[in-house]
């Protein structure tokens, strides 16, 4: 099985604490760590190779320090890694971001399934996943919270399958996977064909520790750097210039304060907090 | 848009150094550089500086090449998501906000539906004040499944042009949305808090938390149509209702393939424990670590019950298998707002904070006086939480009783 996993370094908001006086967040000497979602995307693969063979290829698109990420995916059991780097791509929003994913995952071959996280918790917009599958035409199941069965089984692609503009290579179905995709109200068991696309929450697994010989490995293992000249990508499509959404103004929304603490034995204290509340409750 | 150190300003103090959660700024020859490689944009250097040293340079004339070709597109679409056949309440707080930006910019407010055999929620929408429903009924629809609906909307967009599209900020409209705005390549927007119209330019501001809600972020769209973004659930005002209202209803049919699916949907699991969907609830009861049990969970849950509420649970609760992950608020959980939060026995980490700070009013209860909850806390409560709340729901229960 050929898992392809997508990951982002994001900057480590759990060692953010608040300024008790000014009341906004105190980000110094915050460290990147790889997104927590992905951590769950990462063993989901890992747990996928272990069960049905094959490589993990994790994929990002960063900075060149992004490189950190890609490694501690290696000590967490994945095989290769690839880094995409580039100026041309600093500015990237969801749309040049899904562009550029997609574009690297047609140059990396053939893959049955492509894991992300839900979403980066810097920007929470979830709307890479989605993004990727809908450039490579291949069907998505998002959220998914759990994997209830793959089979893996290839036969020729239907008629009127996709738009007729699947990726290379990737003419027959390779089998199928039946998962969990989380709703508001509970769940909907979703069943696709692959290759397809899944984004995972946080209930899908829980993610191991390197082990010493993974961290050995990843210390020495290579990585792969692609560039905006190796996608065979359309340059106005790429980076701030294939972005169709700009950002215009940044600012901190006014911090909350704490409000009025209420003290005393707790039927003194209800009574008043009951009293307080009434008004919206009725 | 770029970001910009002004050198004679710059004094080399490294105040924005320290602030910069990328590490994109270095100081070399006693001033700052920033690394555009890593720079985010995110703003929080230009806040830090004493000395007005840091600028953001707005968008060069070249970045918005004025939408001459943008006059066919006009009218404001809300996509009005249906489960079981009935219009979700997001939709309708859409159509609130919709009906102000259509009226802002002259133009109409529309509502599309997809489904079966929904005929009476087309006109329920309606009833909410737009002018047309694109209403495509078929089999196929009954249920939300990525490729039909995003196939659809996508044909419908192309065919009507519409300016702007919003769509509720909900599992279905995050997967639904992000694949049409790569179809039609448009520019999207996730999760905004905030819409307004820079009348002038005739663009969409779009305002959104980033970093959990520590940044907010306002953004354009300037040079594709239509403009797209996906909302908050709970953060617009409904829109009213008024049966007198007229509107038209567009009917659409599309041939087999645009219905076709890849995906199949097996089933759809609705898991009873929870009365109240977290997302929709007015009122959110919420337990930590502080509960130190499972068993404890009752309380809040009677709380709940009382208030007619949903149940929450903090990240500590929910790893401790004390309750299933549908319930956990925060980063890696789910983002609320309510009317009410009554957090009890959660300390209040960043983490969890993000989750719920956008709340009407948090009521906190905990017995450590200098938990981070309390600093955000509309009332606090600096109490033991086995007495405090039997004793809210009681008086909860008397007065509801009236």
């Amino acid at each position: 099985m050929n898992i392809i996993v997508c990951i982002k370094q994001v900057p480590d908001t759990t060692n953010v604490r608040i300024d008790p006086e000014t009341n906004t967040l105190v980000r110094s000497g915050v460290q990147s760590i790889v997104n927590p979602f992905d951590m769950y995307a990462i063993e989901e693969g890992v747990r996928l190779k272990e069960k049905f063979g094959g490589t993990v290829i994790i994929v990002t698109m960063g900075p060149p320090q992004a490189a950190e990420a890609l490694r501690e995916a290696i000590s967490l059991g994945a095989d290769e890694a690839v880094l995409i780097s580039d100026r041309a791509f600093a500015g990237s929003d969801t749309w040049a971001t899904s562009y550029t994913l997609s574009r690297a995952i047609q140059k990396i071959g053939k893959f049955d399934i492509i894991i992300c996280g839900k979403q980066a918790i810097d920007g929470d917009t979830a709307q890479v996943g989605p993004g990727i599958a809908a450039f490579l035409d291949i069907p998505q199941i998002t959220f998914v919270k759990k994997i209830e069965e793959i089979i893996i089984d290839s036969a020729p692609v239907p008629q009127g399958y996709g738009a007729g503009k699947t990726p290379e290579g990737q003419g027959t179905i390779s089998g199928y996977i039946k998962a969990d995709r989380m709703t508001e109200e509970g769940y909907d068991i979703v069943e696709s064909p692959l290759p397809c696309l899944i984004t995972v929450v946080k209930e899908i697994n829980e993610p191991r520790l390197p082990s010493l010989k993974g961290k050995m490995r990843a210390k020495k293992a290579e990585i792969r750097k692609l560039e905006a000249k190796d996608l065979d990508a359309d340059p106005d499509s790429l980076g701030l210039k294939g972005s169709p959404t700009k950002v215009v103004k940044i600012f901190t929304p006014s911090p909350r304060k704490g409000g009025q603490i209420l003290e005393g034995e707790a039927k003194e204290v209800c009574g008043k907090l009951v009293e307080l509340l009434k008004g919206e409750i009725i | 848009m770029s970001i910009k150190i002004i050198n004679e300003k710059c004094v080399g103090c490294k105040l924005c150094v320290k602030t910069c959660s990328f590490n994109a700024i270095e100081i070399v020859n006693k001033k700052a550089v920033i690394d555009l490689d890593k720079c985010t944009l995110c703003g929080a250097c230009i806040e830090s500086c004493k000395f007005d040293a840091i600028v953001l340079t707005k968008l060069s004339p070249t970045d918005i090449q004025f939408p001459k070709k943008f006059d066919e597109y006009k009218d404001v679409w809300v996509f009005c998501e249906q489960k079981k056949g009935i219009v979700q309440s997001v939709a309708y707080e859409l159509l609130g906000k919709g009906r102000e930006l259509a009226d802002t910019l002259g133009v109409e407010l529309c509502g599309v539906l997809l489904g079966e055999n929904i005929k009476g929620e087309a006109q329920k929408i309606i009833h909410r004040g737009v002018n047309k429903v694109y209403l495509v009924d078929s089999t196929a629809l009954k249920h939300y499944q990525d490729e039909p609906y995003s196939k659809v909307l996508i044909k419908l967009i192309n065919e009507y042009k519409p300016e702007i599209v919003l769509c509720g900020a909900s599992s279905i409209g995050r997967s639904l949305i992000s694949r049409v705005a790569i179809g039609i390549h448009a520019g999207l927007t996730a999760d905004c808090t905030g819409l307004d119209i820079d009348k002038k330019e005739r663009l969409l501001l779009q305002t959104r938390p980033a970093f959990g809600g520590n940044i907010m972020a306002t953004i354009i769209c300037p040079n594709h149509r239509p403009q797209m973004s996906t909302v908050r659930h709970k953060v617009m005002k409904e829109a009213v209702e008024n049966k007198h209202h007229k509107g038209k209803i567009i009917e659409k049919n599309y041939d087999v393939k645009t219905y076709y699916s890849r995906t199949r949907l097996l089933d759809i699991v609705e898991e009873i424990e929870e009365t109240v969907n977290l997302t929709e609830a007015n009122v959110i009861v919420s337990g930590g670590r502080g509960m130190q049990s499972p068993e404890n969970f009752k309380l809040i849950e009677d709380l709940a019950k009382a208030l007619g509420g949903a149940v929450g649970a903090s990240r500590a609760a929910v790893d401790s298998g004390w309750k299933t992950y549908s319930h956990q608020v925060g980063q890696t959980g789910k983002t609320v707002c309510p009317k009410i939060y009554i957090a009890c026995g959660i300390s209040g980490q960043i983490q969890h904070l993000v989750g719920m700070q956008s709340s009407e009013i948090i009521v906190a209860i905990n017995k450590d006086p200098h938990a981070p909850i309390f600093t955000v806390a509309t009332y606090g409560v600096v109490g033991d939480l086995f007495e405090v709340l039997p004793e809210l729901t009681r008086r909860f229960k008397e007065i509801l009783k009236k």
